[in-house]
């Protein structure tokens, strides 16, 4: 056996948007052991609830991520309206997963632009973003914000879409999904990089369901969960299937995000063909008195917002499960055998988002 | 918009492993711990999903009780018991991977362990 040396991986390091900390125990180019530390950004957002009104709180639940900041914002009133039995219209159910969606299709993109960054792809990141900022100008032209929308509010959304919007929507969708379509191919064959991602970073089903993983990191070990099955907001009324791979590695977390974008496009399109008229908030009175663990899918997996209230305008408690805090031990075991050179790849590949994990 | 049924089950420290091992068994798979303090008592939350069948095991503790820890049955709360010691000072022994209370670094030592002054002066928008 070769002689062990630790070396350290992060928090700074030019795969990593965020700081996230490894210590990697190596054999010769061989990673046996990865220990992670978190906590170099960690804001103690949850507590902040005992200092703001319920209704106040969405605009910091939103900023808990600079990605997946509506489904931040849309979860926490959903658990909020779901203690105070709050019947939210249906035309505002239908904007949340509208906006969602989107969402979901700029993380994705984010995701594949750095995904193919870290594997040197330069040409291929600057194409996803420039596909995603045609997402980040229709979140800009309807919520007024490319990063944090603002449009979630207890009762219901700020903003309407006019049904022309609507349609136009999806006709620059269309336009879209044909040049996703072409980076999906260079994704999904070119042969750079499946050498850099397939059979890298393998977690099998059983393995990854022990593990807790979630989102397209469960999915791409053949895990068929997804939270909008649950069927909040208005996915109870969208036909779609979960994304699901077997392969279990960096590339079948790969293709899922991929693919997904897809599925993505036709959820927005089926949400625009039946959206009804109508109002898109209610008035609320009251205060929350009761408790409740609101699921929703995010782009990289389930994300849960726990409320507790005592019937004052002040939670008791607010706890978020966010996906890259449960795919932590995914990550560890992913790592574990795999080569120094994959770290970065494999690191990249269950989309760690740091500022959601720590709050 | 459908909304779950969601149970809680109270349940003592002896038999917190009995109640997660059975859940184990059954095929579920660890959702979260979490925890939340209730004036001097603290609610720790384990909860579990089953093809979107979500249940939780509630426990009631006071302060200073120390846990043990599920990692022999769900190696995958590792980081979840590593939070609650470092946020709320709760100890667990038997971590399967312990960082003693280094995995978030805080300015302040459980930072969630302390109650916040509310300020009730203020005037409610939602009467």
């Amino acid at each position: 056996m070769s002689k062990q040396i630790t070396i350290p991986f992060g928090p700074q390091h030019p795969v990593l948007p965020e700081p996230i900390h490894l210590d990697l125990v190596l054999e010769d180019e061989k990673v046996v052991e990865a220990i992670p530390t978190i906590g170099y950004i960690h804001r103690g957002l949850e507590k902040l609830v005992e200092k703001r009104e319920y209704t106040e709180y969405v605009h910091i639940a939103e900023r808990i991520c600079g990605i997946c900041s509506f489904i931040h914002g849309s979860t926490y009133v959903q658990a909020v309206e779901t203690v105070m039995g709050i019947e939210v219209p249906e035309r505002a159910l239908y904007l949340r997963t509208i906006w969602s969606e989107y969402s979901r299709m700029h993380s994705h993109l984010l995701w594949l632009g750095l995904f193919a960054d870290s594997l040197g792809f330069e040409n291929l990141f600057m194409q996803s973003w420039r596909l995603r900022e045609h997402i980040l100008d229709d979140l800009e032209a309807t919520t007024g914000g490319r990063v944090i929308q603002g449009a979630c509010k207890v009762g219901g959304v700020r903003r309407d879409i006019d049904n022309k919007k609507l349609g136009e929507m999806v006709t620059g969708l269309e336009e879209l999904e044909t040049e996703i379509r072409e980076l999906n191919k260079v994704f999904f064959n070119d042969s750079s990089i499946l050498h850099r991602t397939k059979g890298v970073g393998i977690i099998m089903e059983k393995d990854a369901y022990e593990l807790g993983a979630v989102g397209p990191t469960g999915r791409g070990s053949g895990i068929a969960q997804d939270a909008r099955m649950l069927g909040y907001a208005a996915y109870d009324q969208i036909h779609f299937k979960p994304v699901v791979e077997t392969g279990g590695d960096c590339y079948a977390r790969c293709v899922v995000r991929g693919r997904e974008l897809h599925t993505s496009i036709d959820i927005i399109r089926q949400a625009v063909n039946k959206i009804p008229d109508g109002p898109v908030e209610v008035k609320v009175t009251g205060t929350p008195n009761g408790e409740y663990w609101a699921r929703a899918e995010q782009p990289r997996g389930e994300v849960i917002h726990y409320v507790k209230g005592n019937g004052t305008r002040h939670l008791l408690r607010h706890r978020v499960r966010t996906p890259t805090f449960a795919n932590i031990p995914f990550l560890v075991k992913a790592l574990a055998g795999c080569q120094l050179a994959d770290v970065p790849v494999i690191v990249l590949s269950i989309d760690p988002c740091i500022g959601c994990a720590e709050r | 918009m459908k909304t779950e049924e969601q149970p809680i089950i109270p349940t003592g420290i002896p038999d917190l492993i009995p109640g997660v091992s059975a859940l184990k068994n059954e095929g579920y798979r660890l959702v979260a711990i979490s925890t939340t303090k209730l004036g001097e008592i603290f609610q720790v939350d384990y909860s579990f999903d089953l093809n979107f069948s979500f249940r939780t095991l509630r426990l009631l503790v006071p302060q200073g009780i120390t846990l043990p820890s599920i990692t022999g049955i769900y190696w995958a709360a590792f980081p979840y018991e590593n939070e609650i010691h470092d946020l709320f000072g709760i100890m667990v022994t038997d971590i399967a991977v312990d960082f003693k209370g280094t995995f978030i670094k805080t300015a302040i030592q459980f930072p969630f362990s302390v109650n916040t002054d509310k300020p009730e002066e203020d005037v409610c928008q939602n009467k």
